[in-house]
């Protein structure tokens, strides 16, 4: 165990290993064992997880994310095995290193734009940093906002600010829920374009797992389930 | 961003919600605050006037009647006795009584009652004079602070008085004769804030005048309701089987609460008893005077036990009226009408014409014997006085309004756990609606005790809340009862006032939020962030 581990982020290191997962099992009470394909993904890379519905991609999206223990194998980010990590401690990592984008955009509701940032900064364990706020909400198009609730924003700009949320405290991973499948073409290769600019603006690991055919054009490094 | 502020923010973007939780446990909480307040307050205006009085005589009627109006001077008094039937009780030998109070009520000057009485009063409770000196003279007069205060009087003012407790403009029928303040009492926080105190004296002078004055053309008014009256005061004087009877008949001005037109209606006699009371007035009680007037006033104070069967030449003897020449012949002078002499004691009414009369006696005992405590009962079934013990009478209104007091807090505390439940449920549905956000905030790091402590700290806040609010409302409530109160009593209520028992309350306030949002937080912080946020 420990030797394999070892030779896994040997092997691994030499390219900046950054996401990397070996014999990756779950599985649901009373469902089936759901197996996933090893994945190995350096720093700065974009990668598409694929798969139809049903195929468990979300599930491969919360393993990696630390949001469900695997049943076996194990989970590494940025060298810590993830799924070894008490709880508490897992939240705080989840926090600092892994930004977070999902299909539907979900906000607390009761804070304003900005605050909606800050308390991302604060919940990781981080200073508010509210240059840093200003700057990303700038990049997004979305600084005129700053004070609003986000219920007041257009869909566009919710998606722009969950972008925003999932890299203010410039994560190493990036993993994005489906974040194009309800988009027309337009706004997908906006959105798409988004994440990688931000991704590659702080060298962080961009997954995407989607079934969204439109964007197997775009990013290359692909692992289909 | 602390979870303070993010609870702050979550209760204030959900403000009917909150507002609801907030302003039940608010009124829960305002209700109980009142009645504490109340009751606190009540209490001490109940204490601080008790003033050691042991027992109050004074003319049949209702018992909570006479001590409202001579301890609490609230509501109107029962009537008045003449000075004949409670000459014992003012005697300093009496052997069971320390001191006693004599009290003349019935006339106000801008609403506060004017009391004639001995200046002991102010020891039995507690006042002192801020300003001036004691009264030893008739018609001059000391005030209360408040007295001094509302009315902007100053030592040396002259000021005349009203008939009836009340300021009234209609009724207003004043006195000819003035006051003359000659001192103001410091606050003591009793009932003589409020009062004007002269001697007892003085209203038989105003009302001897005052029922001259009226003869002439008030008759025909009085003559009907007035006759009851008159008519027990006539019982009352045969009753006691001596010459006061015809006496009183005849001059009988003093009672201030009937006006008594009766001497004047029967004609017979009366210009003579105007000459006696005249000479009286003017030119100093002589002792030999009053001995020819067969006024039956040198009871003695072996004799005071059997009031009711003594037969008044006993009371005449010479051997007592030595005694009288000896050591009381001084301060008679000296008080009565003229300016030299000591403080007034109630022994000194002994002096004055029997058939005067007084509202009541205030009593202290000198121990709590079991005579002492008959006394009242033997008052009560063998004379025409009334006797009633304060203590008695003041646990049992107190019984009356802790009753009503109870129901309205069973009531308070009924209101506070439906507060209860509704935080709640407030809390429990803004979960669901919340759950998306929650996730969202253990996906960006927060741990599962953050999520429960945000809960938490929103039923918390919502408790404090709707306690400060609560204070307030009570406080508010108790301020603008008090006013009402004040203006119809005269007593001081005070809304601003603050309570040991009120941190109790916000312990209790706190707990009901933290109860009530215990069970949310536990759930809030199960919350599974897989489930949630992605499917």
């Amino acid at each position: 165990m420990q030797l394999s581990n070892l030779l896994l982020s040997f092997e691994l290191n030499q390219k900046a290993v950054m996401l990397a997962t070996q014999d990756l099992a779950f599985s649901y009470p009373q469902g089936p064992e759901l197996r996933f394909p090893d994945i190995n993904c350096t720093a700065g890379e974009h990668w598409l997880l694929l798969g139809h519905s049903g195929s468990g991609k979300t599930t491969m999206l919360q393993l990696l994310a630390g949001l469900r223990a695997p049943s076996s194998g194990k989970i590494l980010v940025a060298d810590t095995e993830i799924n070894q990590l008490p709880p508490s401690q897992l939240d705080v990592f989840r926090g600092q290193h892994i930004g977070l984008v999902f299909q539907q955009h979900h906000f607390v509701r009761a804070l304003r734009v900005w605050e909606n940032l800050a308390i991302a900064q604060q919940l990781a364990g981080k200073p508010v940093d509210r240059e840093r706020i200003s700057a990303l909400l700038e990049q997004l198009k979305i600084q005129h906002k700053l004070d609003a609730r986000p219920s007041q924003l257009s869909v566009g700009e919710q998606q722009r600010l969950s972008i925003a949320r999932a890299i203010v405290n410039r994560p190493q991973l990036i993993l994005a829920d489906e974040p194009t499948s309800a988009l027309d073409d337009q706004n997908a290769e906006q959105v798409l374009s988004l994440l990688q600019e931000q991704a590659q603006a702080v060298n962080a690991t961009l997954l995407i797992i989607t079934h969204d055919n439109r964007l197997t054009s775009k990013i290359h490094q692909q692992i289909s389930l | 961003m602390n979870l303070l502020r993010l609870a702050w923010k979550n209760m204030v973007f959900r403000p009917l919600n909150s507002g609801l939780s907030v302003l039940l446990l608010a009124l829960g909480v305002g209700l109980i605050a009142l009645l504490l307040l109340l009751q606190k307050q009540l209490n001490e205006n109940f204490d601080n006037n008790l003033a050691g009085v042991d027992l109050i005589i004074g003319a049949k009627g209702s018992p909570l009647q006479m001590i409202l109006s001579s301890m609490y001077h609230i509501d109107a008094p029962t009537g008045n006795v003449t000075l004949q039937q409670v000459r014992p009780f003012l005697n300093p030998e009496h052997p069971l009584i320390e001191e006693a109070v004599p009290l003349s009520l019935g006339d106000n000057f801008l609403g506060y009652r004017i009391v004639g009485a001995t200046p002991n009063i102010l020891e039995w409770y507690g006042a002192e004079l801020g300003a001036g000196r004691l009264y030893n003279q008739n018609l001059e007069a000391i005030v209360g602070a408040e007295v001094a205060q509302v009315g902007a009087l100053e030592l040396g003012d002259q000021f005349s008085s009203s008939h009836g407790l009340l300021a009234d403009d209609e009724l207003a029928e004043e006195h000819d004769h003035d006051f003359k303040l000659v001192g103001v009492l410091k606050p003591s926080g009793t009932v003589l804030d409020q009062l004007i105190l002269v001697t007892n004296q003085s209203y038989w002078i105003m009302h001897d005048d005052h029922a001259d004055h009226e003869e002439g053309h008030d008759h025909g008014d009085h003559e009907e309701h007035e006759h009851a009256d008159h008519e027990e005061g006539h019982d009352h004087g045969d009753h006691e089987g001596h010459e006061h009877a015809d006496h009183e008949e005849g001059h009988d001005h003093g009672d201030h609460e009937e006006h008594e037109h009766a001497d004047h209606e029967e004609g017979h006699d009366h210009g003579d008893h105007e000459e006696h009371e005249h000479a009286d007035h003017e030119e100093g009680h002589d002792h030999g005077d009053h001995e020819g007037h067969d006024h039956a006033d040198h009871e003695e104070g072996h004799d005071h036990g059997d009031h009711e069967g003594h037969d008044h030449a006993d009371h005449e003897e010479g051997h007592d009226h030595g005694d009288h020449e000896g050591h009381e012949h001084a301060d008679h002078t000296g008080h009565n009408h003229s300016d030299a002499g000591g403080p007034i004691s109630p022994a000194d009414l002994l002096e004055e014409d029997p058939t005067n009369e007084l509202t009541s006696v205030l009593l202290r005992f000198k121990g709590r014997n079991y005579q002492a405590l008959n006394m009242g009962r033997n008052i009560n079934e063998n004379t025409d006085l009334q006797a009633a013990t304060p203590a008695i009478e003041i646990s049992r209104i107190r019984d009356q309004f802790s009753r009503g007091e109870q129901i309205l807090r069973i009531l308070a505390v009924v209101i506070i756990v439906i507060s209860g439940i509704s935080v709640f449920i407030s809390l429990f549905t803004s979960l669901r609606e919340r759950r998306y956000e929650l996730a969202l905030m253990r996906s960006m790091g927060a741990g599962r005790s953050k999520v429960f402590g945000l809960i938490l700290i929103e039923g918390l806040l919502l408790g404090l809340i709707g306690f400060v609010v609560g204070i307030a409302l009570g406080h508010f409530i108790m301020e603008m009862v008090g006013n009402s109160l004040e203006s119809s009593y005269g007593y001081n209520f005070s809304g601003w006032q603050w309570l040991r028992e009120e941190w109790l309350l916000l312990l209790a306030a706190l707990g009901i939020g933290f109860l009530a949002a215990f069970i949310p937080a536990m759930q809030a912080a199960e919350t599974d962030i897989a489930d949630t946020l992605t499917h």
